[in-house]
């Protein structure tokens, strides 16, 4: 027995990413990434776009498009629905950030928003537990959260750990848009941590309530709740822009 | 008996059987009209009929409409590939067919929750979601009036909604005598979002998007099954191609989360070597997924006529060589659980279930097949490419731990092939078709086994043409109840060993 887990071994390999002293992994060929738009094209265009937007975050004001990532589900029904290659998905993983505001494109700048938070860059750059909180969340934020702590991504190698309980933990993640059901648990939660703490949430539904924004059942997201000091918006994000976040966010990158 | 004497019998069954059930076919329309409207008393006993027989209850929903509300029963034949589907109108009250057919007991409490129709002589009507429009007289989360065992040495563990994990919430009510479980509860519904009313709301265009995130790592289970059931409504056939295209994309999926949970298993036994690897490689399972649509979780694949995504030669070249190698790694990862004493004396015997509670209880899925029970909507009512395509369904019988890890492991095996197979011989067509508008007065049963099990979408159109009615019942709402009986009388620290043998959807569940 013990040979065969010395071979599986063996077989298996060093796996562990360099990134971020190496090259990040590769994105797949039709990874959707922060979105570009090219508002030049977009004059005197009646936007069919917007309407193929499910959850209202492409929206024209004065002949501009502006896009909401913090509504954004990265379907890609806008870049479909484009008759001039004005808006597209690029393949830039980092788009985290810091202020709500920071997650309208509008194609007037292709900057990467700031995540970094001054107050976690010296207080948790080294070691950063986060209480990870599903509040009616579909279960891809949540995977591709719990990847990162596979021996691939190997997130303890930064210091960076989720904690079992909220009194262990310097922050709060949250994913999901809050149902209902789940609002007063979110509270206690984000009550249970000490301060000085930090939310982030992570996902378009734990941001704004994504696609089931407005209905009955369901928050808006978590900032009504606790408020968010990191974005991390994507349906679901990929664990390389959640990574990337969490670094930027600590001033570790 | 002479042979005339059997085909007459046979015959008098199936003229009964006629009176009683309109037969259908997975993903066929049919007018809800065609179906035999018996009277409640009638009704119980066909189903319970049915059921006692052997078949599996998918659905059990009420359809509220002018002439009152219509209970609709689907029961899927596996043996001979066909859904029963019968009906009944009812007033404020039904006669329960819990007492008799247990598989009903979830669905008649659902159709109390949300119509507040009583079905009468229910053993215990507990509420299942806590929707904000509850009809329940229990409408707080968590107030679940649960069972409890009383005793000097007894004692009472409550866990949840927040774990401690990354996982979904949900709360679990352990009765226990020191470390043996004598019996647990499962009070879900913090994960609902209202789903099913919202999809008669909202702009048709969302729709797609809630039915991906219904169970976000069931998308591709869950996409199959709803565009299934709009291309039936409307006629419209799918390319091949396309077929082909999601029939890789649920295999993909479903060796995805069987790699990462029997991994997650040999976390739970403390056996580190499988657990480390199999992590990395189910990500690697997952990129493929994204290698077709740029998405892990086959968000925007799978849509209404085919798919959003063709494949050319370069990229198939790449997701087979790929897949080879994952493969590879895979087998070595977990074969090294059969192999090594320490996994094996943890998993046998472990959470048992045992077949004719199976039955009675209507699993679905790997945990069905884990208790002998062949049931596979992939071969019992074969759905797009399933048609062309057979993979056998795997069996295990000891309806253990082990029993589950076996066949979820022999399962993979044949996705990869399966997978394999699509690729090297890609149907040559479009992977698109023209979805047009759906027919009015038309009603679909769309059955897709998702890698937890049966998913089954039932849809209606009204006059207009618009859908009217949307049921979507996903694995887990059959499951859950399986994992209660299965942690009777274990020890309450194998709890999370027995939970991730099953591994099911809290948010499938809450919808």
């Amino acid at each position: 027995m013990f040979h065969d887990i010395l071979l599986a071994r063996r077989k298996q390999g060093y796996q562990t990413f360099t990134y971020p002293d190496g090259p990040p992994p590769e994105l797949p060929a039709r990874f959707a990434g922060r979105p570009v738009i090219d508002a030049a094209k977009c004059r005197e265009c009646p936007g069919p776009c917007v309407s193929q937007c499910p959850t209202g975050a492409l929206t024209l004001a004065g002949g501009k498009p502006r896009l909401d990532m913090g509504l954004c589900i990265f379907c890609g029904n806008c870049e479909r629905g484009c008759p001039r290659e004005a808006i597209r998905f690029g393949r830039d993983h980092r788009f985290a950030a810091a202020r709500r505001e920071d997650l309208i494109v509008t194609g007037d700048s292709e900057t990467v928003p700031s995540a970094r938070n001054e107050t976690a860059a010296k207080l948790f750059s080294k070691s950063f537990s986060l209480r990870v909180v599903s509040a009616s969340g579909c279960g891809a934020c949540e995977a591709d959260t719990n990847v990162l702590t596979t021996l691939a991504w190997d997130l303890s190698r930064f210091g960076i750990h989720y904690a079992a309980s909220p009194r262990h933990a310097d922050g709060l993640l949250v994913i999901g848009p809050v149902a209902a059901n789940m609002a007063e648990a979110v509270r206690q939660t984000g009550d249970a941590v000490p301060s000085p703490k930090c939310v982030i949430a992570v996902g378009t539904c734990a941001i704004s309530g994504g696609i089931y924004k407005g209905l009955p059942e369901n928050g808006n997201g978590c900032a009504p709740i606790v408020p968010v000091d990191l974005y991390i918006p994507g349906c679901p994000p990929h664990p390389l822009t959640i990574l990337d976040g969490f670094l930027r966010f600590l001033g570790r990158i | 008996m002479g042979k005339s004497e059997i085909r007459n019998s046979k015959s008098v069954r199936e003229t009964k059987d006629a009176l009683m059930f309109l037969s259908v076919s997975n993903g066929k329309a049919f007018s809800p009209a065609d179906i035999p409207d018996l009277d409640p008393a009638a009704f119980k006993a066909a189903v319970c009929e049915k059921a006692a027989s052997g078949l599996h209850l998918s659905a059990l929903f009420c359809r509220p409409g002018a002439s009152g509300n219509r209970l609709i029963a689907v029961l899927a034949d596996g043996r001979n590939g066909r859904l029963l589907v019968t009906a009944c109108t009812v007033g404020k009250e039904f006669p329960s067919l819990t007492p008799e057919c247990p598989q009903a007991q979830l669905f008649e409490r659902e159709i109390f929750e949300i119509h507040g129709i009583r079905p009468e002589g229910h053993p215990w009507l507990k509420p299942v979601r806590f929707p904000g429009n509850s009809r329940h007289p229990r409408k707080e989360i968590g107030d679940g009036d649960f069972f409890s065992v009383t005793g000097d040495e007894i004692h009472e563990v409550a866990v949840g909604p927040v774990h401690a994990g990354v996982i979904e919430p949900g709360h679990f009510r352990f009765q226990c005598q020191g470390e043996i479980v004598h019996h647990l509860e499962i009070s879900l519904g913090y994960q609902h979002r209202g789903i099913e009313t919202a999809f008669r709301n909202v702009p048709p265009l969302r729709r797609i998007h809630f039915i991906e995130t219904a169970a976000g790592d069931t998308t591709a289970g869950h996409a199959t099954a709803y565009c299934g059931a709009l291309e039936a409504l409307s006629g419209c056939r799918v390319p091949a191609r396309a077929q082909a295209i999601r029939g890789i994309a649920l295999e993909l999926e479903r060796i995805a989360c069987h790699i990462g949970d029997l991994g997650a298993l040999a976390g739970d036994v403390g056996f580190l070597p499988t657990a480390a690897y199999c992590g990395r490689i189910r990500g690697n399972v997952l990129n493929l997924t994204a290698d077709l649509c740029g998405n892990r979780f086959s968000r925007r694949l799978i849509r209404p006529g085919g798919v959003a995504f063709d494949l050319d030669g370069k990229t198939v070249a790449v997701l087979l060589s790929k897949l080879v190698k994952i493969r590879e790694d895979a087998k070595s990862a977990i074969e090294l659980l059969w192999r090594s004493p320490s996994v094996m004396a943890r998993f046998e015997g472990t959470g048992k279930v045992y077949r004719k509670t199976a039955l009675e209880i209507g699993l679905v899925g790997p945990a069905a097949r884990a208790c002998g029970i062949e049931r596979d909507v992939r071969g019992d009512h074969p759905f797009g490419i399933y048609a062309y395509h057979q993979v056998p369904p795997s069996v295990a019988e000891s309806g253990d731990v082990f029993a589950r890890a076996m066949v979820r492991w022999l399962e993979t095996t044949r996705s990869f092939t399966f997978v394999e197979e699509m690729l090297k011989a890609l149907p040559v067509s479009d992977s698109q078709s023209e979805s047009g508008p759906l027919h009015p007065e038309k009603m679909v049963v769309s059955l897709v086994e998702g890698w937890r099990g049966e998913i089954c979408h039932v849809a209606a159109t009204g006059s207009d043409g618009e859908i009217s009615d949307y049921k979507i019942v996903d694995p887990s709402f059959h499951n859950w109840f399986g994992l209660a009986c299965a942690l009777r009388n274990e020890q309450i620290s194998d709890f999370p060993l027995c939970n991730k043998s099953f591994n099911l959807s809290y948010c499938g569940f809450d919808l």
